[in-house]
Order: C-alpha cells, then sequence, then structure tokens
C-alpha cells in the first residue's frame, strides 16, 4: 500500500508581498491605473498643501483682538478662542461651568469600568448610568437644589447643548425602536398596526416639522396654562423621530436571523421575552451595528435643526457668534472649526461600531 | 445482523404511555399535512419515522413540543395535553428535548453557555450547577475539550454533538430528533449516530426522523414509515425492513436500499 504524504506550504512568489507588490496589484496594474494613479496624486498635491497652509502654517493662535489677525492670511483662530467658553457652554453662568464639566468628567468616569475587561458588573453599572446619570446630570444642569442656583434651560447651550440633545435622543430611540420593531413582527393585530402606524407616521414627517410642531402647534392644542419647556419638547421629537428609524433598522436585523434560532429557542422552553433578550436580539442588533450607528450619527447631526426653534446647539451659536461687529468676517473659521468638532464626534462613533462589530464577531474565527 | 445488535441494545421501554397522538390532523393553509395520526409511544421506546421528503414526519414531531400547531385531534405529552395554554405548552417543552437538522445552536454564545442557558433561565438552576451539569453531558457526547469555543468554531458533527448536549441538559424524559444527520458530511455522520446510539442504550424515550436504516435496524423499537401524511406502516425493525405489508413501503424500502 503506498504512503500518502501531502504537498508541503510554499513561500508566495516576493513580487506579490510587501510594498513593490502592493503597489504594482493596486496603483500601477496597467498604463491606465497608472495614469489614473498620478493624477490622483496631482489631485492630492493642489489640495492638501493650501489647506495645511492655511490651517496650521499661516494662522494666527495667539491674541484676543481681531487685531492680532490683521495681517495674517491663514485662518484667524483667536476668534474661535476668545468665544470658546460660549461655544461650549453657550449661555450658562460662567460661575457655573464647573456643573457641567463635573456632568461630563462624571460620565467618563463612570464609563471607564465599562471598558475594562475584567470588570465584573458591568450590566448593573450600564443600568445606573442609564437610569440615574441623567437625574445627576439634569439636576447639576438645571439646579434649583443643593444650593445650586436654578439655571434656565434657554441658557443651556453650545457642544453642552448638542452633546445632551444627542445623548437623549439615542439613549432613548434604541430601546424605543427594538420595541416598536418587535412590535411590528408581532402576530398580534392591533399591537401591529400601531407599530405601523407610529413607525410610517414619523417617518413621513422632516424632522424640521417635527421641531416646529413641538415648539409652535403643540402649546396651542394644549390647554392654557400647560407649558412644558421648550428643549423637553424638542429632546421628545427628536426621539420619536429617531425610534422610527431605529425601529426599521433592528426590524431588518430580526428578519436576518434564521428561524432555526427562534425554534431552537422555543423549543428549550425559553418565554418570548427570554428568547429575544438572550437569544434573538444580541445576534439581531449586532448584525446591524452598522446601521445603528449610521442613525446615531445622522440623529448626532440632525440636533443642529434646533437652532430653528430657538434652541442654541453648537451650530446656532457658531452662527450667533457671527453677527457681532468685533468679529464680522471670520464665518470660515467657525464653520471649519464646527464642522471638525462634529466629525470627530461621528468619526469616533464609526470607529467604536466597528471596533465593537469585530469583538462581537464569533462566526468563523478559528 | 440485527439479532446481536438488537441484543445489545436492549429495549427498555415499559409500557407506560408518555406520548399520545389522537386522531391529529393539521393543514397548512389549503393543505392537508397530517392525516389522521394515531400514535403511542411509551417510556422508553425508540422509535424511527421514515418515508419521502413531503410526507409529514418532520411537521409531526414538531408537533409534538408545539414547534407547528395541531388543528384536530389531541396530544398529550407526559398527562398534558398541548392546547392555546402557553402553561402547557411551557410544560411539555420543559420535558421534550428536540434536535434539529441544522443544529440551531447560538453562534454569539460559547457551547458551555449554550448549555447552560436553558437550565438556568428556564430551570431556574444556580449558574456552577448547570455548568457543572453542562460539563457532564458534553463529556458524554465526548467534547468537553470545545466547551470555551464558539460553535462556528466546530466542524458540522462537533456542532450536532453540542446540540444534543444542549437538550439533554435540560434533563428531557423525551428526545426528539428531526433529521440529525442530514446536513452532515458522510465523514461526520458516524459520530453523532455513536452518540445517539450511546442515548438510546441508556433508555432515553426517542423519535428519530431519519434516513439512517442501519440506525433502525439498530436500535428502534418501532420504525414507523408515513406518506401523503399519513402513517402507512409501523413494526418492529426486522419485519418492517424483510417483511414489508404495503406496497408503498416496498418500493420505498426498494428505492433507498438499492444502493
Amino acid at each position: 500500500m503506498s504512503v500518502h504524504t501531502p504537498h508541503p506550504d510554499l513561500p508566495p512568489p516576493a513580487n506579490i508581498v510587501g510594498v513593490v507588490g502592493w503597489s504594482r496589484a493596486n496603483l500601477f496594474s496597467s498604463p491606465l491605473h497608472t495614469l489614473l494613479s498620478l493624477f490622483a496624486l496631482y489631485l492630492v498635491y493642489l489640495i492638501v498643501p493650501p489647506i495645511i497652509n492655511w490651517v496650521f502654517i499661516d494662522s494666527t493662535w495667539v491674541g484676543d483682538t481681531r487685531e492680532a489677525c490683521a495681517t495674517t492670511t491663514g485662518a484667524c483662530w483667536v476668534f474661535v478662542k476668545v468665544r470658546f467658553n460660549q461655544f461650549m457652554y453657550g449661555f450658562f453662568p460662567q460661575a457655573e461651568y464647573w456643573r457641567i464639566n463635573l456632568a461630563f468628567l462624571l460620565l467618563i468616569a463612570l464609563a471607564i469600568p465599562l471598558f475594562i475587561k475584567s470588570f465584573q458588573h458591568k450590566g448593573k453599572l450600564a443600568a445606573f448610568i442609564l437610569i440615574f446619570y441623567p437625574i445627576i446630570t439634569f439636576q447639576l444642569f438645571s439646579g434649583g437644589h443643593f444650593g445650586l442656583s436654578h439655571v434656565e434651560t434657554s441658557k443651556w447651550g453650545g457642544l453642552s447643548l448638542t452633546l445632551i440633545l444627542a445623548g437623549v435622543g439615542i439613549v432613548a430611540s434604541l430601546p424605543l425602536g427594538i420595541v416598536l420593531a418587535l412590535g411590528r413582527r408581532s402576530n398580534m393585530p392591533i399591537v401591529k398596526s400601531v407599530c405601523v402606524v407610529f413607525i410610517e407616521f414619523w417617518r413621513g414627517v422632516p424632522l424640521i416639522t417635527v421641531l416646529f410642531m413641538s415648539s409652535v402647534m403643540l402649546p396651542l392644542f394644549l390647554p392654557e396654562g400647560t407649558n412644558f419647556d421648550k428643549l423637553l419638547r424638542a429632546m421628545i421629537g427628536i426621539a420619536l423621530f429617531q425610534s422610527a428609524y431605529m425601529a426599521e433598522v433592528v426590524r431588518g436585523g430580526l428578519a436576518a436571523i434564521p428561524k432555526g434560532q427562534y425554534e431552537a429557542a422555543e423549543a428549550l422552553g425559553l418565554s418570548f421575552w427570554k428568547s429575544m433578550g438572550l437569544i434573538i436580539l444580541p445576534q439581531a442588533l449586532k448584525l446591524v451595528i452598522p446601521g445603528i450607528v449610521n442613525t446615531f450619527i445622522a440623529l448626532f447631526k440632525d440636533t443642529t435643526l434646533v437652532l430653528i426653534i430657538g434652541l442654541f446647539d453648537l451650530l446656532a451659536i457658531i452662527q450667533q457668534a457671527f453677527a457681532d461687529p468685533d468679529w464680522l468676517g471670520f464665518s470660515i473659521e467657525g464653520y471649519v472649526f464646527a464642522a471638525s468638532i462634529f466629525w470627530i464626534f461621528c468619526f469616533s462613533m464609526s470607529r467604536y461600531s466597528m471596533a465593537l462589530e469585530k469583538k462581537l464577531h464569533t462566526g468563523h474565527t478559528r | 445482523m440485527s439479532e446481536t445488535d438488537n441484543a445489545s441494545t436492549q429495549s427498555q421501554a415499559t409500557g407506560e404511555v408518555t406520548i399520545e397522538l389522537r386522531g391529529v390532523h393539521k393543514w397548512y393553509g389549503q393543505f392537508h399535512v397530517l392525516k389522521d395520526i394515531n400514535l403511542q409511544v411509551t417510556r422508553g421506546e425508540r422509535i424511527v419515522i421514515c418515508g419521502p421528503s413531503g410526507s409529514g414526519k418532520s411537521t409531526m414531531i414538531r408537533c409534538i413540543n408545539r414547534l407547528e400547531e395541531h388543528q384536530q385531534g389531541q396530544i398529550i405529552v407526559d398527562g398534558t395535553e398541548l392546547t392555546d395554554d402557553v402553561k402547557h405548552i411551557d410544560q411539555v417543552r420543559k420535558e421534550v428535548g428536540m434536535v434539529f437538522q441544522h443544529f440551531n445552536l447560538f453562534p454569539h454564545l460559547t457551547v458551555l453557555e449554550n448549555c447552560c442557558l436553558a437550565p438556568i433561565w428556564v430551570r431556574k438552576m444556580p449558574r456552577r450547577e448547570a455548568e457543572a451539569a453542562a460539563m457532564r453531558y458534553l463529556e458524554k457526547v465526548k467534547i468537553p475539550e470545545q466547551a470555551k469555543k464558539y460553535p462556528g468554531q466546530l466542524s458540522g458533527g462537533q456542532q450536532q454533538r453540542v446540540a444534543i448536549a444542549r437538550s439533554l441538559c435540560m434533563n428531557p424524559n423525551v428526545m426528539l430528533f428531526d433529521e440529525p444527520t442530514s446536513a452532515l458530511d458522510p465523514e461526520m455522520i458516524k459520530e453523532v449516530l455513536d452518540t445517539m446510539i450511546e442515548l438510546a442504550e441508556s433508555g432515553m424515550t426517542m423519535l428519530c426522523v431519519t434516513h439512517e436504516m442501519g440506525f433502525a435496524k439498530t436500535v428502534a423499537d418501532r420504525v414507523i414509515f408515513m406518506d401523503g401524511g399519513e402513517i402507512i406502516e409501523e413494526n418492529e425493525p426486522n419485519e418492517f425492513f424483510n417483511n414489508p405489508q404495503s406496497d408503498r413501503t416496498q418500493l420505498f424500502l426498494s428505492q433507498i436500499l438499492q444502493h
């Protein structure tokens, strides 16, 4: 009987690996590709150096007045520097800035253990953050107790307001979206129709309309004397609006789970809510992380729309600074600053979601 | 040959009826999929159900743990009748384990977590105890070393053995197998069948939809042949294979045993 010896694995030829191999395959694989690669490099040369010059090299960073920028050809970051506190804290009284700082530091401190692998009580901590942190933050922002002076919500603004709107929107829209998605897939006709009508209504109207309705129309329908906060109304509007989108994203994930998973959970005797919570949702939500984060990012940027109902989020407060007679003509710096802040937050969310997807991927890793 | 095999897997049927189907009918829309099914399974009995695809054999065993709803007749499992009452359904599902053709392990949980999940959440067993029990069953199906891996990292045969262990962790009185080897590579069928034979020898009540006629000859107390939603013939394996009564059974057997 002949004995079979498997053929050994050989290393790949040198010209298909390494930098040379990579550029040959990806940049210069044909005359047309070579031409396009060179053209792209030329475009980069045209665009990038002037931007770097304007932002970093020719720009002015020191000084307190516009005179400091009189001779500069680049960006005048003095404008942003002088207004920085307002961009961050809105019209919050300067003496109370520490309350906002404390709230955000508290969030960071509470969130750190969630990223420590060996920490055992992640679930409990997350629940604590979700339930109690908003209460603590509201007390810190609003004051009126414990010797803290009361600050009206109309004075909240800047980046802190943007983060509050986005945070509330995100935290409220995900669970609401999940419930709506489950409801829409339900066999119970009433639950199902309520969810379908809700989702289709909120998806069918523009967010601007929702905000207008909440701030202008709603008070007309409410009995005289009932008046609840404009910010609160905006938050509810944003949360309901985004939860409709979230529901459809989550529904996509639920539909992608094979029927066998539902059956296996049932056959083991798990109740509906247990099989959803332990088997179906963990898988479905993992599948639609890109869609969920997409919605979060859209929500984060959509918070800028609150400027039309007179709330001063980051973008609105930067725009109102353009009207300052001392600082006319620095709108480009302002918009670039706003864009970079938004970009940093959105990009972080996107990277975090990618890391999360990788971490939760258990499918094919051997 | 089947003489010696049957001797090695002595039937442990006790005569006490554990599953009873009385005049069960089921329709999918207009399609009459189960027609007047009558079946009694005694405790410890091993039953193999075979038949062409679309004959209703999977549907029948899926009715026993209410993955499918029957519209007429009675299904009684361990004295509990399956009705719309969720309590009854939960009660039956606790006692009846099921193994699927496509394993249906939970891919986001490790092998051990797959096994512990139902004992912890349905039986309210303490985690430590559930894990110890799960390890015992994983040893029984001969893959304790894979406990920390995810299902996606295992071969098909290993996954199916985990699925068997997962069902056993609930300590069921009855095990249903729905074509457990049909999705496996030929090299892996044997390891799963060996596990099932071992389980049969331990006295478990088993209902098994399968095309593995060797398995039927080895362990079955009774072979049931279904076609067109009806039970055409049932007999003990020797008689069934050597002396089929119905022409439909003869045709079926001649087709599957030719190769």
